[in-house]
Order: C-alpha cells, then sequence, then structure tokens
C-alpha cells in the first residue's frame, strides 16, 4: 500500500482528533483575524447606524441552544449597538427555547451598558437599562405565524402581558408603539423556519424592513431573499456576527472564533486536496496496472 | 458488564466527582454553589459524553442522548401545556380554572368559541382510543386545510411571484448607471462592485443561471443540442449553489464546536481567561 491509497484509507478518527487540537490550539493562541466586511451586513449596521434616538428596532430571539455558539454573539452585537444609541427594542421569542436566550442576553449586555466605553472613537456614557423604558421583552407565545399576524394589529393583541407578567398597558414605552408601524426596523435572529414566517406573514403583509441573523446552514437558503429586496441585509453564521462587531468596533465572541474557523477550515481543505490526490493517484495506479 | 466498563465508569464517576467539589469550593460564598457546580460539571460531562461518539459508539453517549431526547419531549409537552393551554386558553374560558393554575380571569375574553379548541382538542386525543380513533381525523383534517390554504396565499406571494419578478432585471443598466450607449459605457469602465460592467455581469449570471436552472427541471424535451449544454450549464449552477449551502455548513459546525471549546476550556476547566 503506497501513501496514496495510505490517504485514501486514514481512519476518519485521525481527522477529528487533529481537527480538535488545531481548533483549542487556535482558541488558545491570541492572533487578529482580518474581517472583511461584506455587503449585506453593512446594510444592517448602517440603517442602525442611521436610526435616531428613541427609535424603535424589534429583535426576534427565534433560536435554541444549539444555535447560541452561533447566533448569541450578534444578539450581544446588534442589541449593544441598539442600547449604545439609545435606541429602544422590543424582543420576542417565538421558538420555545428562545426565551431562556433572551433573558441571559439582556442580563448580560444590561450589565456591559453600565460601563463608559468607546466605539469607533465616539465614547459612551456607561447607564443603567430599565426594563419598560428601554426595552420591552415580549416573550413566548406558540404557533409563530400567527402571532406575527398578530402584532401587525397591535402587539398586545398575542401579548397581553411582558415576559415579566406586567400587563402591556402599563409600561411606559409601550403607551406609543401599537404595531409594526411605529417599529423601524425587524432583525430576526433565528435558527429555524420561522424566518419563512417573518418573510412572508411579516415583511410580506406588512411591508417592515426587516433583517436577517442567520446560521450558517441557513444563510445561502436565505439569500434569494436578499436579491428581490424583501430583506435588507443578512449576517450569515459566526462570519456575519463577527463582521458586525468589526463595523460596531466591539470585538467579542464572534471574532474569536474566526481564528478558530481559519485554522479548521484550513485543516479540513488540506484532507479534502489529500484524499482527492490519494484518490486520483490510485485511479491512475490501477489503470496502468489494468484494474479499473 | 464487564470489567473494563466498570473500570471506565468508575473512572468517570470519580473525575465528575473532583470536578463538582472543585467547583462548589471555588464557588463557596456564593447562594446555590452546589447545585450550580454540579449543574456546570453536568454540562461538561454531557458535553463530553457527545464527544465521545467520534471514537465509537459507547454507553456515556447512549445516555447524554437518551437524556437529551427526554428532556427535549418532557421540556415541549410542558411549555405547550404551559404557554398555549394555561397561558391563552383557561383564562378565557373558566374563572375557577384560572384561579386553580393562578393566572388572571379574563372576563372580557370571555366567547363560547374558545370551546370549538378544546372539543377539536379533545378529538384530537381519541387517536389514543382503539374504537373513537376515527374522530381524530376532523381536527386533523382541519390543521391541515388551514394551514395549506393560509401558507398557499403568502407563500406564492414571497417565495414565487416575488422571486419571479426579481429576476425581471435590466441586462445592460442598474438604477444608478441607465444605459447611455457603448461609448458611455466604455468611457466609464471600471471593476468596482457597484460600478456598471459588474452589475451587467452579475445580473446576466442571474438571469442565465435561473434560465438553465429551469431547463434542467425541464423533463418534456430530451437534453440534448443547445438545450442538453444549457441544462449542463445548469447543473453546474446548482452544483456552485450546493457547494455554497455546504461551506456555510461547515462554517456552522465548527462555529459549535467553538462554543464547546469555550465551554470546556472557559467556564469548567477555567484556563483561558
Amino acid at each position: 500500500m503506497n501513501i496514496f491509497e495510505k490517504f485514501m484509507k486514514l481512519d476518519r478518527r485521525w481527522v477529528y482528533l487533529l481537527l480538535i487540537t488545531v481548533c483549542v490550539l487556535t482558541y488558545v493562541a491570541d492572533f487578529d483575524v482580518p474581517i472583511l466586511v461584506e455587503k449585506e451586513v453593512k446594510v444592517i449596521y448602517d440603517r442602525i447606524e442611521s436610526l435616531e434616538e428613541g427609535s424603535v428596532v424589534l429583535i426576534a430571539i427565534d433560536y435554541d441552544p444549539n444555535s447560541l455558539a452561533e447566533l448569541h454573539p450578534m444578539t450581544y452585537a446588534i442589541v449593544e449597538h441598539c442600547w449604545r444609541k439609545k435606541i429602544r427594542t422590543i424582543f420576542t421569542s417565538l421558538s420555545q427555547n428562545g426565551p431562556g436566550m433572551c433573558d441571559q442576553a439582556i442580563r448580560d449586555i444590561t450589565d456591559s451598558l453600565s460601563l463608559d466605553r468607546e466605539y469607533n472613537g465616539v465614547t459612551y456614557k456607561g447607564r443603567e437599562i430599565v426594563n419598560g423604558v428601554d426595552y420591552c421583552f415580549l416573550g413566548f407565545k406558540p404557533y409563530y405565524a400567527i402571532v406575527i399576524l398578530g402584532m401587525g394589529q397591535a402587539f398586545k393583541l398575542p401579548f397581553p402581558a411582558d415576559y415579566y407578567g406586567t400587563p402591556l398597558d402599563s409600561i411606559p414605552m409601550m403607551q406609543d408603539i401599537i404595531n409594526y408601524d411605529q417599529v423601524d426596523l425587524v432583525v430576526d435572529i433565528s435558527g429555524g423556519n420561522i424566518t419563512d414566517a417573518w418573510i412572508s406573514y411579516g415583511q410580506g403583509r406588512f411591508g417592515f424592513p426587516l433583517a436577517l441573523g442567520l446560521t450558517g446552514v441557513m444563510t445561502a437558503q436565505y439569500y434569494p431573499f436578499l436579491g428581490s429586496g424583501q430583506v435588507i441585509g443578512i449576517m450569515g453564521g459566526l462570519l456575519g456576527a463577527a463582521q458586525y462587531e468589526q463595523l460596531a468596533d466591539n470585538p467579542g465572541r464572534a471574532k474569536d472564533g474566526m481564528r478558530v474557523q481559519l485554522a479548521a477550515h484550513l485543516v479540513i481543505i488540506l484532507f479534502i486536496v489529500m484524499g482527492n490526490v490519494g484518490y486520483f493517484a490510485s485511479r491512475k495506479r490501477l489503470k496502468k496496472e489494468g484494474r479499473a | 458488564m464487564n470489567r473494563t466498563t466498570l473500570i471506565v465508569v468508575a473512572i468517570v464517576a470519580a473525575l465528575f466527582a473532583v470536578s463538582w467539589i472543585a467547583h462548589a469550593v471555588s464557588m463557596s460564598g456564593q447562594k446555590d454553589n452546589v447545585v450550580d457546580a454540579f449543574m456546570l460539571t453536568m454540562a461538561a460531562f454531557l458535553t463530553l459524553a457527545i464527544f465521545s461518539f467520534l471514537y465509537r459508539d459507547n454507553p456515556f453517549y447512549k445516555f447524554a442522548e437518551h437524556l437529551f431526547v427526554g428532556v427535549s419531549a418532557a421540556f415541549w409537552m410542558c411549555q405547550g401545556f404551559w404557554s398555549t393551554i394555561v397561558g391563552n386558553l383557561i383564562p378565557r374560558l373558566s374563572e375557577g380554572l384560572s384561579g386553580f393554575f393562578q393566572v388572571p380571569y379574563q372576563a372580557s375574553s370571555w366567547n363560547f368559541a374558545y370551546w370549538i379548541p378544546v372539543i377539536l382538542g379533545l378529538m384530537l386525543l381519541m387517536r389514543l382510543t382503539k374504537d373513537y380513533g376515527w374522530l381524530s381525523r376532523w381536527p386533523l383534517a382541519l390543521i391541515v386545510g388551514t394551514t395549506a390554504g393560509l401558507n398557499f396565499v403568502r407563500y406564492l406571494r414571497s417565495d414565487f411571484i416575488v422571486q419571479v419578478s426579481a429576476t425581471f432585471m435590466p441586462l445592460l443598466s442598474n438604477e444608478s448607471h441607465p444605459w447611455e450607449g457603448f461609448g458611455a459605457f466604455l468611457s466609464n469602465l471600471n471593476l468596482a462592485a457597484t460600478g456598471q460592467l459588474v452589475t451587467i455581469v452579475a445580473n446576466w449570471v442571474i438571469f442565465l443561471g435561473v434560465i438553465c436552472g429551469i431547463i434542467y427541471f425541464f423533463f418534456s424535451k430530451e437534453h440534448t443540442g443547445i438545450f442538453g449544454r444549457a441544462s449542463r450549464v445548469g447543473i453546474w449552477i446548482l452544483m456552485i449553489t450546493f457547494g455554497a449551502g455546504f461551506g456555510y455548513t461547515v462554517m456552522g459546525r465548527i462555529s459549535l464546536l467553538v462554543g464547546r471549546i469555550t465551554f470546556l476550556f472557559k467556564d469548567w476547566l477555567q484556563i483561558i481567561s
């Protein structure tokens, strides 16, 4: 058996071992990977950047813990960007495990906002984020399509009270927000097919500007909606989150993860090349020997 | 259970206990430190148990897999009960039941029509009985019919009409660069991403990609001659699309691995700051 045939018959466990070793080492190592920002991410950043203080952004946290690694960094980057600019946010979770994700993000980002920080040369004073004034967390309701349609009439139809049980009528922030007409941007951060409902039932029916944050697996599937103008921008997987962090000058988990992505992709490419070289070399040898 | 299995289980149990105690000690002073330390160790154990499948199938993986399936099913059922039945239905239906489940009764929302989903829901449960299982077909038919009707109209617009109209694009100009003749085109020639040349090429790629992709799925004419060549271009377009999707999938899976590495080395082992 020559070296090429050995390539072809390499035990997959060696591939896993090498991949995990490389991922751990590059995660521990401290070096920067350049992030090139794509237009579809910049559009989302620019839209939020252009909003005035007091504007309203609806952020739909439609993912479960299994997509947390990819989508949580997007949530953190976008929500922090909104709150630094004093943009009011409404949170919904139309995925069953979403409320836990949203609650955790709100608590973490609230802590982060209490500190003075400088982003892109602008200093933002630390401030207290107040529930009901800076944000309203509506929580989870089943049957997402009906909930999306219901919020188009009035938020209080599907959500008479917020996640913490406070009636919507008594929440200061919601006094002048009735339905999507008062929302300047909807951002759906999703790890499942709830995105289809936001496009069809939400954007299609009510015409609000919709931006998407998607897992890597889903991203390619939703590019046609970007081309048709149904969504204004897409953040795809960890790369999309890293690009947003880069634009917001707020490096976080996604930018850290891109180091590992780079190394892991190089390992995968190496194995693809080795496998193909092995395949073609062994085929050539078999042809020469008249066995193929 | 053979001797080797017993030794492995004992080692894992000992490591679990060490991790639990060590984290409980490091969290001392915090509220619920013993429970939090147990949860952290359990999460690490389950992560490693799932990863162990990469070596080969084993009892730890089986345990983690079955636990996940069981907990998920129970969580979905409880969520469904508390958010749909208790959260949505009972407050609109009965003051007594609202009091029992400690949810505020919405007297103004009471409507006899809310009994219809109750009856349909009970009919759906009839599936569990042998003699009256046929009754479940009616609510099922209602669900299928309304869902199909609702989705048909919405998806026809968003996934078909809008998508088709999005492919009707100008082949020689765009909004920022109207076609003003070949001379003007050459004099403004550049390779900028938003320039006229790149836009024209991109629009042609979409136009030809759509046509060739549709031809590949047109089976009423033999794929020979020009038709066959267009069909082959269609296959290439599809392959490139699948390749892009696969590339994103690889990135997604590595992201999940990054998430678990972060948890293991940062939260559990605390060797990365």
